[in-house]
């Protein structure tokens, strides 16, 4: 007769940590853990023990002192004696104003470049691959030098516009391309110009509200209001009609030759056109393949559904195509914006004052303060790029396919 | 009589008409691909505008082109006025574009050679069916050949450095029996430990089997380019999947560190790591280190780019099923058996065409380091060769030159995972 026993309780033994998969993984964590720890404690003993031996500490108060330098494009006010502090705003703001155009810029060439390579005309095909592959292929700093280089070793200097038959002249006498930038006709607003600018964001309102209301209609009732002349004349005739009621409020002051350069106007220098359309041509040939992409991953059953429907071509492009292939198209859209702003760091290699060029330059070089400078500047992308990925998360979940 | 000539019977097959001229060869073609509607011809004849006027504009530069010239104001008196590229400036300057202004010139072999042997390594790896396997020996040896023969100095530091390699391996293959993970710790550490005993052994040596030694801030040109992108991309690939694995892990501690390591990679520029390489990453030496600032450039340009392999890998193991997980378990294989030959080889090859995408990427951020005033290509162009009396203002040449460089490469690089991609294609389509 045998009896059934307990099977032996296993008692913890040492060797237990690495052959028990229950207790090997808690191994693993903490020799990482310590190791990391280890780690860690070397290079801050290394960096107390450097800073000590020149005599440094680590301290944000530089940030108040004068910066003691100049900036040449600046979008609020700034000058020599304002703190290094003001000066690296200066900077984040010149970055988010070159990545905002550049982001704008790069998205119409990248659309248009990747409509256009799905073509049915074999020339544009080939020439838009042509345009993708080079720009994908050469690093964006040797576009970035070549387009600086146009600007500045190309261009006509002011002088040349100087006098009857110059060498150079205006664009429709309001253009002026020079080495020194470009000018353009700058706007200037006379009072009731407010007036305006509001009257034409109401009247975007209203073309969203018509639409909406077209819409409404045609499902309730299914008539069908015609959708693109009203759109127009809402958009433009009040906004028209206030501002010639209101006395042109708004007038363009144009730039002109004065001494040696040119004067009034907008002055946009040659190192931001330098690298916005370097980003710009750059990052649309990357947009360009994501939206080929895109296109490309909508099953032509869905063209053909849509087309046995009854649906009018730009109907199936607009109800059908778009909707699914933008599912695809953004998530990498998004990256490839990430991808410009990040890259637009490479300002400092056209001595475009960005927060690379302020804060991890001339301040950086100023001051000394190596570590605390080039924490800000990673902080500083570092909140951009989580910012953007939270969003992205977001959109994600919301664009999910709600599936079972 | 006359029924006979009314009815008309066909007695034998007329021969086939040809189709008509409009669609058939080359003018079917041009109607469906160029003229298929108004606004298609018209686009079409915008665009061969456009081409025929860069053409007609650019063609004269490089046929009048002068390729001997000590100058550029004895190329323009060459040219006389007329329209055309001083390419004078490459054929003097090549060894300078290729190597920096500073290799000793007598020296250039050396490179070269290593850049020949760049292609021997990287034969086996690239194309296996066509090579055979005992090639990659060679390609195992190659980093520590490449680096004599790059930078000189006695043969012992690189027969060394190979020896705490295996040693490494040998600890590693000991100890794989008992657990995969703890092997490579150990292995890691041993031939750590090999390696700075062997300091001691090869320091007092300098100049045993030596051949001229020739320092890190000598080197430029495209070459440093070629280094950075190959030795940091080798690199960064162990380094990425180890990071993806960690991600995906199930242990917490393991999956945070790698998570906050990629996130904080990915989310800040290239140039701020750079940054830290050339100015902060001293401090966090013991005093007295002296690394080189190309050292210090790798480490950095590795782990960027290791985070962004280790983002691609990790897409490439969620791409998996959940069932291939499941069957190696029931294998009873463990963790590094099944991530060896379950796992890994299916999702390393989903994400070859990222990691292309991350290697051609890299390749062509190794030119950022001219901003930390390294003079690779573009430093050498901006720097000596621009700022020199001779070439001040030759530009298109040059940068042209670089832009020629890259487009072969990165193209070369990117045809080459296209192709790869159909050879690994497993399902018949």
């Amino acid at each position: 007769m045998t009896t059934m026993t307990d099977p032996p309780k296993a008692s913890f033994q040492l060797s237990m940590l690495i052959y028990d998969t229950r207790y090997r993984s808690y191994t693993f964590q903490f020799i990482a853990l310590v190791l990391l720890m280890l780690l860690l404690g070397y290079l801050g003993a290394n960096l107390v023990n450097n800073l000590a031996a020149q005599g440094q500490n680590i301290s944000f108060g530089f940030l108040s002192s004068p910066a003691n330098y100049d900036i040449n494009q600046r979008p609020i006010e700034y000058d020599s004696q304002s703190s290094h502090l003001r000066a690296a705003m200066v900077g984040v703001l010149n970055t988010l104003i070159v990545a905002v155009l550049g982001c704008a810029t790069a998205t119409v060439f990248g659309v248009t470049a990747g409509v256009l390579r799905l073509s049915p005309n074999w020339l544009v095909r080939k020439l838009m691959a042509f345009y993708v592959e080079i720009f994908r292929n050469i690093p964006v700093l040797i576009w970035i030098l070549i387009i600086f280089t146009v600007m500045t070793a190309v261009l006509p200097s002011p002088n040349q516009f100087r006098g009857d038959g110059a060498d150079a002249s205006m664009f429709m006498d309001a253009f002026a391309f020079t080495n020194r930038g470009v000018y353009v006709p700058a706007p200037v607003w006379g009072p009731g110009s407010l007036v305006v600018v509001l009257t034409f964001l109401a009247s975007i309102i209203g073309v969203f509200a018509y639409r909406r209301y077209a819409t409404k209609l045609l499902y309730d009732t299914g008539r069908l209001l015609p959708m693109g002349w009203p759109s127009l004349v809402i958009l433009f005739v009040p906004t028209i009609l206030i501002y010639f009621v209101l006395g042109q409020p708004i007038s363009l002051n144009y730039p002109a030759l004065k001494g040696f350069n040119f004067d009034g106007g907008l002055h946009i220098r040659g190192s931001l056109i330098a690298l916005w359309f370097a980003l710009a041509i750059y990052t649309g040939a990357f947009i360009a393949e994501n939206v080929r992409a895109g296109i490309q991953a909508v099953s032509k059953g869905q063209t053909e559904a849509a087309a046995s429907l009854g649906l009018r071509p730009n109907r199936i492009m607009n109800l059908v195509i778009l909707p699914q292939a933008l599912r695809v198209i953004i998530p990498p859209l998004i990256s490839q914006y990430l991808n410009l702003t990040k890259n637009s760091s490479l300002a400092i290699a056209v001595g475009y004052m960005d927060v690379t060029g302020t804060l991890g330059g001339i301040t950086l070089n100023q001051t000394g303060r190596a570590i605390e400078c080039v924490l800000l500047l990673m902080l500083f992308y570092l909140t951009i790029s989580l910012a953007i990925s939270a969003i992205m998360n977001v959109y994600n979940n919301s664009i999910k396919l709600k599936e079972r | 009589m006359g029924r006979d000539q009314l009815a008309f019977v066909r007695k034998h097959m007329l021969p086939e008409a040809p189709p008509p001229a409009t669609q058939t060869g080359a003018v079917k073609w041009l109607r469906e691909n160029l003229f298929s509607s108004p606004g298609n011809a018209l686009l079409t004849i915008v665009s061969a505008y456009v081409v025929f006027q860069i053409i007609v504009s650019t063609a004269p530069w490089f046929i009048n082109g002068v390729w001997e010239s000590p100058s550029l104001t004895a190329c323009r008196e060459i040219l006389e006025g007329k329209m055309g590229g001083c390419f004078a400036v490459l054929t003097e300057r090549w060894n300078q574009l290729l190597f920096g202004f500073k290799y000793p010139s007598e020296l250039y072999w050396r490179p070269g050679l290593a850049f020949l042997l760049l292609f021997i390594a990287a034969a086996p790896v690239l194309f296996g069916k066509v090579f055979p396997r005992k090639m990659l020996i060679f390609t195992g040896l190659y980093p520590f050949i490449a680096y004599w023969l790059i930078w000189g100095g006695s043969l012992l530091v690189p027969v060394f450095a190979l020896l705490g390699v295996l040693v490494g391996a040998f600890v590693y293959s000991r100890m794989v029996t008992v657990n995969a993970g703890i092997a490579v710790i150990v292995a890691f550490v041993a031939a750590l430990v090999f390696w700075i005993l062997s300091g001691y052994v090869t320091a007092p040596m300098e100049n045993v089997m030596a051949i001229e030694a020739v320092a890190s801030r000598d080197m430029g040109g495209f070459m440093i380019n070629l280094m950075l992108g190959v030795v940091c991309v080798s690199l960064s690939l162990p380094l990425g999947i180890l990071l993806a694995l960690g991600r995906q892990s199930s242990m917490p501690i393991i999956k945070w560190i790698c998570v906050v390591f990629i996130e904080f990679i990915r989310g800040v520029p290239l140039i701020t790591l750079l940054f830290v390489a050339n100015v902060v990453l001293a401090y966090f030496l013991p005093p007295g280190t002296n690394f080189d600032l190309i050292l210090r450039v790798i480490i950095m340009i590795t782990m960027f780019s290791s985070a962004y392999i280790a983002e691609v890998i990790r897409g490439g193991l969620a791409a998996l099923p959940r069932g291939q997980y499941e069957a190696a378990d029931s294998l009873g294989l463990d963790y590094a058996q099944a991530m060896q030959l379950i796992i890994l080889p299916q999702a390393l090859k989903i994400s070859i065409p990222g990691i292309v995408n991350v290697a051609v990427g890299l390749f062509k951020d190794t030119t950022l380091v001219s901003v930390i005033s390294m003079f690779d290509i573009v430093g050498m162009i901006r720097g000596p060769i621009l700022a020199s009396s001779e070439w001040n203002g030759v530009y298109w040449e040059l940068f042209g030159f670089a832009c020629v460089l890259f487009f072969i490469t990165c193209y070369g690089i990117s045809q080459y995972s296209q192709w790869l991609e159909r050879q690994l294609r497993t399902d018949h389509r």
